[in-house]
């Protein structure tokens, strides 16, 4: 038995800096999972950042149509802006509504985020509607073209959270809190959480410094 | 066989968990950061549209609030902290955000570079 600990000290703490940990073994699948989606939405929000780039270079590219400060309506982004904070806090009091399985606060809460989620996706359609009927389509100009694909790909996001949102009411209602809807349940809120701090980027680089520009 | 005779000493913590805190603590958090979120929000809003401050500080202050909310939001709402229990979240995202510069950096500063060296369009048609 001694042998054997000092060889796994050994491999444990090749640089002897004192902090052993003794082989802890699998984490749990709770850990395992929400890491996993955690790399995932990671690796999402690199994509996000190929369209980010984009547009930061075809910005400017008009081709004699609007510019980004004569078709944007600061106001309407402000609502949407905070529609998804308040749908974050939302979706942060239904993540300790599971954990405590409290299905009133719950569900109030859950259908609090879906509301909030819904006013921004029909906030952003109207905005896109309006432009397609004034003629600045996608097919516009470079620059409308890097607009729509990078604000209608978060918006298509919203529009899958909002789904994954509505699917863990009915879980919750049918199956109850087990252990494998919480876990579901902490990917949602991250997978939520995650799409506001993309809107951050969104609406600080697209509206407010393309208004500006 | 002495892997699990030995309690675990270490505990990690899942991408967006907290500690184990009572239900008050953890609604003043997620209160915490909405209130810091929404005054950065407004912070960003009015910077935007103002005259009261040298306009080409605008942009550069546009994106330093962006940045500062993204961390509120990361802290309050997703839970990623510095301490032990998150370093493999932690390390995940550096390289995300590593990933993320490289992309956006490295785009905008190629695509000025080849910008900055094309010659001028009449010049271009000129040879045509």
């Amino acid at each position: 038995m001694a042998m054997t600990a000092t060889v796994g000290h050994s491999h444990a703490d090749p640089h002897h800096v004192g902090l052993v940990i003794e082989h802890p073994g699998p984490a749990p699948k709770r850990i395992v999972t929400a890491y996993g989606f955690w790399i995932f939405l990671l690796s999402d929000i690199v994509m996000f950042s190929c369209f980010f780039a984009a547009y930061a270079v075809l910005s400017g590219q008009t081709a004699g149509g609007p510019k980004g400060s004569e078709i944007f309506e600061p106001r309407y982004v402000a609502i949407e802006t905070v529609c998804l904070l308040l749908s974050s806090f939302t979706c942060g009091m239904a993540s300790i509504a599971a954990d405590v399985r409290n299905r009133f606060w719950f569900y109030l809460s859950m259908t609090a985020t879906c509301m909030l989620g819904l006013i921004f996706l029909v906030l952003e359609f109207r905005e896109f509607a309006d432009l397609i009927a004034r003629g600045y389509g996608p097919s516009r100009s470079a620059f409308l073209t890097a607009f729509f694909s990078l604000v209608g790909c978060h918006g298509l996001h919203v529009s899958a959270g909002v789904l994954w949102l509505l699917t863990m009411m009915a879980q919750v209602f049918a199956k109850g809190f087990r252990a494998d809807i919480l876990r579901r349940m902490l990917c949602f809120a991250l997978f939520w959480h995650a799409l506001d701090i993309i809107w951050v980027a969104v609406f600080s680089v697209v509206y407010l410094l393309g208004s500006g520009v | 066989m002495s892997d699990q005779a030995h309690a675990r000493t270490d505990h990690d913590l899942a991408p967006g968990e907290e500690e184990q805190h009572s239900v008050g603590t953890r609604i003043l958090g997620y209160v915490v950061g909405l209130v810091l979120a929404l005054l950065l929000t407004a912070t960003s809003f009015f910077i935007a549209g103002t005259d009261l401050v040298w306009q080409p500080s605008i942009p550069v202050a546009l994106i330093v609030l962006a940045i500062a909310q993204m961390g509120v939001h990361l802290v309050f709402f997703l839970h990623i902290t510095t301490g032990p229990d998150n370093t493999n979240n932690v390390l995940a995202l550096a390289f995300g955000v590593l990933v993320v510069f490289l992309v956006i950096g490295g785009t905008v500063w190629i695509m000025a570079n080849l910008n900055a060296n094309m010659p001028p369009m009449d010049q271009i048609m000129r040879m045509q």
